[in-house]
């Protein structure tokens, strides 16, 4: 590790005309003088891998929201042994992250602790995320009943034969906070099992890498990833459509996707397949869920049209879609019996069985979560947040129905007291003129936030990174660190980073760095970006490698990668920085290095 | 005078091929031939050690070049004549072991009287038979063919002293098949054979000759594999050395072959050095193998495709299942055969450095899953850097 250190948070210069951007934000989160010297002395990773853009209030109450809940279960309920929580901040709209590791003198003392808490999950693994999924599905149907319809000129007739005395806008308020509730609620599930998940699976992790030291992770991943899983089901729905599409005689409808009109019996036979599927499948993003743009299949079928396109291209064109299962099993089941045989001794074999097989319990809901919450739950949470901004903008408290994304979540409880109150007396409301020039600069303030580059780290590099979520999920080691600090050794246009999916090709990058710029992908092309999501899954039969800035080995992306058999480098740091879109570039996705040729 | 040395009577020392079970002998077998196909264990002592390693591949499955042995009883026959074994003894006994001038000449006389000596009838209508049939199997005339010792020096410390292994490439056409058989067979008492089995204390006819025939490879590239990464141990690798033309560049170190680790499970290349290649020995167009200067276009091109790495891979990691042990094999990339089928396996030995270190179990905390989870989580980095150093 050299000397050199990252930016000062205190000292970093935002963009211009950004004054006053720490109101879009609660003071806690963000950096200040109170707590300058704990701050400056740590070390911050921007997440770029799950928050590559400025945030608006909302959007970073859900950042806040995940990493807490985070922290609380590796803190509080299992008592990870090394590690406490991951410590959050907003430095100019753009989310950082510091783990906290445990005073090494107190790590012995959590051990019995976390064995008793997560042994307890780990023997009744089937039993507890089978009441999950009720758990989870219990909360999204509860979001979905939330009612943040407008208030009535007149209440109904059955509140008062039924004597309930308690009004719509005390409904609308109750709501409200129930669905922060329900934020809160879901999010502690998402991270009931994660950490656990991967701690079992790093632990098969080591013991694989002190048996075979030169095996690749995705040797590991392909022992352990579930065959058929619920992430890869709304993918395989639209292939499933697209042949449907053929079969019913109405291919070409899809052909502008922008434009598809349905008609007659067909198109009636048609709808209804997707009518059923639907729910809950594509409550699928093809952002990651984070974000209020992300666009969900459901609302913006053009997204799955474009894909169904595709895929019947393909069909027409002779081409076998469906995924291998049969294949993909017997492929899974040669590799672990390929290793397991490779071992010295029986007493091995047997450690190993039992490791693989506790991975291989955890890994569904390691897969699976990512659906249920990011996908499914946000989708459903995302729409409520617009149906209350609908009916505050046509209720007139707001100027616009997207207003309500900038203001924080305490200020809309002001909003709703102004609404309800001057409801009840049938009187003037003051949100409109009160909020205006606030919002109107809000506005301004995250459009130049988005512009700005934000610095991949801040404050002081580790000695080492020894929490083992950030080695993990975020792919950060102390190699990692110092790469981004810039080593002197550094090859003149060749990046480094994570061998996520073996193979070595050349071709054309293509820069994509928004959901909405996944149709510029040309058949062939290289796929460099921030970070991909599972949904952009119909691109992978498309291009030849995959390049991202951030993601470790178990980031949705790799994931991914990895079903899909395309050479991937993960992690690179800066490969966006670096990388134009048409430079020729040599993926080696079993080195782990991407070569800028010309 | 070597007290070490007399030899009485070559031939009643030999094991002969007679002492089968007639069960175990094919129809077609003579006592002087064995192909390849047919090789049973209980041909070994009659075949040598290469001869013997080839046979097993063969009935393994593996892609050997289609070939045959010729036994020691063939060897064995040469010494029925008296008048050798006399003339051959007396040479022994009169040798001054400490005179490496006259060691030398001793050894250049021996050997000149077994290549002189006339191969009795029986062993050239063997050899001619065979050597037709293997023709007319590779669908050639005159098939050009390596010949190759295979000395029985199956159960001495270090085989590779005790006989000389001599090998012939590209030999055609029956008499040059016998003039070559008989050059492996003086090879015997070279004169580092000798010396060496006069320090050991062995008898020199502890150790008969069988020679190998076998149909020649023409490889665009060739070289060795390990069944484990050398650098580590690492069973799940293979490492592969390769280079252009025959063999005989990489194992006489005449070329920095190309170093590549495939992935035995994944079946990837994972790391690939290419190097500068000057030379490679090839078949001239005058029918002769040499060592000629690679043209520079191809000097630091890769010799071997992915897709033929992997080939190999997959047959040492055939080898090493079936030997039940790494190994170290020799292979080749054939010009003439179709692709799938190109990649063929000329050796296969036990891998001797990795392979004798006691295996030790990794697995700690075994049958408390807990405890491993915990000490996984306390030393996550330990664990990374280990691999990364890799």
């Amino acid at each position: 590790m050299t000397d050199k250190r990252f930016p000062n948070p205190f000292e970093i210069e935002g963009p211009e005309g950004v004054e006053g951007w720490r109101d879009l934000y609660p003071y806690s989160v963000t950096f200040s003088e109170e707590r300058r010297e704990y701050e400056e002395n740590r070390f911050w990773f921007w997440d770029s891998m799950h928050w590559g853009t400025a945030m608006t209030p909302w959007d970073s109450h859900f950042f806040e929201t995940a990493i807490a809940t985070l922290s609380q279960m590796n803190s509080r309920h299992y008592r990870i042994p090394p590690a406490d929580g991951i410590d959050f901040r907003v430095l100019y709209g753009y989310a950082y992250l510091s783990p906290v590791g445990v005073d090494p003198d107190k790590i012995e003392a959590r051990v019995p602790q976390f064995m008793e808490r997560a042994g307890h999950y780990f023997a009744n693994w089937d039993e507890l995320y089978e009441s999950w999924l009720v758990k989870v599905k219990g909360s999204i149907a509860d979001i979905e009943a939330l009612d943040f319809s407008p208030l009535p000129e007149m209440e109904d007739m059955s509140i008062i034969t039924e004597g309930v005395a308690l009004g719509s806008g005390h409904r609308l308020m109750s709501d409200y906070n129930r669905f922060k509730d329900l934020i809160v609620q879901v999010w502690q599930y998402h991270f009931e099992f994660l950490n656990l998940g991967y701690a079992a699976y790093l632990d098969f992790f080591g013991f694989c890498k002190e048996a075979f030291p030169s095996i690749p992770d995705l040797g590991i991943a392909k022992m352990v990833a579930g065959v058929e899983v619920d992430l890869f089901r709304p993918n395989e729905e639209l292939k499933i459509l697209a042949k449907k599409a053929i079969d019913l005689g109405i291919a070409r409808a899809f052909d502008d996707p922008n434009n598809v009109t349905l008609e007659g019996e067909a198109g009636a036979q048609w709808q209804a397949a997707w009518d059923d599927v639907a729910d809950p499948w594509f409550n699928f993003t093809s952002g990651n869920g984070f974000y209020h743009f992300d666009e969900i299949w459901r609302e913006h079928p053009e997204v799955p049209y474009a894909f169904i396109k595709d895929y019947i291209a393909k069909i027409e064109g002779g081409n076998d879609i469906s995924r291998p299962i049969e294949a993909i099993r017997a492929e899974r089941d040669r590799i672990v019996e390929e290793y397991r045989d490779l071992l010295a001794t029986d007493e091995d074999r047997e450690a190993f069985d039992g490791k693989l097989g506790l991975a291989r319990v955890v890994f569904p809901y390691v897969e699976n979560h990512n659906f249920y919450i990011e996908h499914w739950t946000m989708s459903v949470v995302w729409r409520k947040v617009r149906e209350l901004g609908a009916t505050l903008g046509k209720e007139g408290l707001l100027g616009a129905d997207d207003d309500l994304l900038f203001l924080r979540l305490n200020e809309v409880d002001e909003v709703l007291w102004d609404y309800y109150t001057n409801w009840a007396v049938n009187a003037p409301s003051a949100s409109k003129t009160h909020w205006a020039p606030t919002i109107e600069r809000r506005r301004e303030i995250h459009e130049r936030l988005k512009g700005w580059q934000a610095p991949k780290a801040l404050g002081e590099p580790p000695e080492v990174i020894t929490e083992p979520f950030t080695i993990m999920l975020w792919g950060i080691t102390t190699d990692s660190v110092a790469t981004w600090l810039g080593s002197d050794d550094d090859v003149e246009g060749v990046i480094t980073g994570m061998a996520a999916s073996p193979g070595l090709v050349e071709g054309l990058a293509r820069l994509v760095f928004s959901p909405a710029d996944v149709g510029t992908i040309q058949d062939g092309e290289i796929l460099v970006a921030p970070i991909t999501a599972p949904s952009w899954a119909p691109v992978f039969p498309k291009i030849k490698a995959c390049v991202t800035d951030i993601g470790g080995m178990m980031s949705h992306a790799a994931i991914v990668c990895r079903e899909y058999s395309v050479p991937a480098v993960t992690g690179t740091g800066f490969a966006t920085d670096k990388i134009k879109t048409g430079d020729r570039i040599r993926v080696d996705g079993s080195s782990g290095t991407v070569t800028i040729l010309d | 005078m070597c007290e070490a040395c007399p030899i009485i009577d070559w031939a009643e020392q030999l094991p002969t091929i007679r002492s089968f079970t007639p069960r175990k002998v094919a129809a077609d077998m003579t006592n002087f031939i064995v192909w390849y196909d047919r090789y049973e264990h209980e041909h070994k002592p009659f075949v040598g050690g290469k001869n013997a390693s080839l046979g097993e591949m063969m009935r393994a499955e593996m892609p050997v070049p289609p070939g045959f042995a010729l036994t020691t009883d063939a060897y064995g026959v040469i010494w029925s004549d008296k008048q050798l074994v006399d003339r051959v003894n007396e040479l022994l006994r009169g040798l001054d072991h400490d005179d490496f001038a006259h060691n030398l000449d001793v050894s250049q006389q021996i050997r000149h009287l077994i290549e002189s000596e006339p191969v009795p009838d029986a062993v050239v209508d063997a050899l001619g038979t065979a050597y037709e049939a293997l023709s007319l199997h590779c669908g050639v005339d005159n098939l050009p063919v390596a010949v190759r010792s295979s000395a029985t020096a199956e159960d001495l410390p270090d085989a590779s002293f005790a006989g000389q292994q001599d090998t012939f490439l590209w030999v055609c056409g029956l008499p040059s098949v016998i003039e070559n058989v008989r050059r492996c067979w003086s090879s015997l008492f070279t004169d580092r054979a000798i010396a060496y089995r006069h320090q050991m204390g062995y008898i020199h006819n502890a150790i008969a000759m069988s020679v190998a025939v076998q149909k020649m490879v023409d490889p665009i590239a060739s070289g060795v594999a390990f069944t484990l990464n050398p650098t580590n141990g690492d069973r799940s690798q293979i490492a592969i050395d390769a280079s252009w033309g025959l063999g005989e560049a990489v194992v006489s170190g005449e070329v920095t072959p190309d170093n590549f680790l495939v992935d035995k499970v994944l079946r990837e290349v994972v790391k690939r050095e290419i190097s500068t290649k000057l030379v490679e020995y090839r078949l001239t167009d005058h029918g002769v193998v040499e060592k000629l200067p690679i043209e520079a276009e191809r000097q630091n091109a890769p010799s071997v495709t992915d897709e033929d790495l992997i080939a190999v891979a997959m047959l040492a990691r055939r080898a090493e299942k079936h030997y039940g042990c790494p190994q170290d094999v020799e292979w080749a990339v054939d010009r003439h055969l179709p692709a799938g089928e190109n990649v063929v396996m000329l050796q296969s030995r036990p891998e001797t450095v990795w392979s004798q270190k006691a295996a030790v179990p990794i697995a700690k905390h075994t049958g408390d899953p807990m405890a491993s989870i915990v000490s996984t989580l306390v030393s996550p980095l330990h664990t990374r850097k280990e691999a990364q150093s890799s």
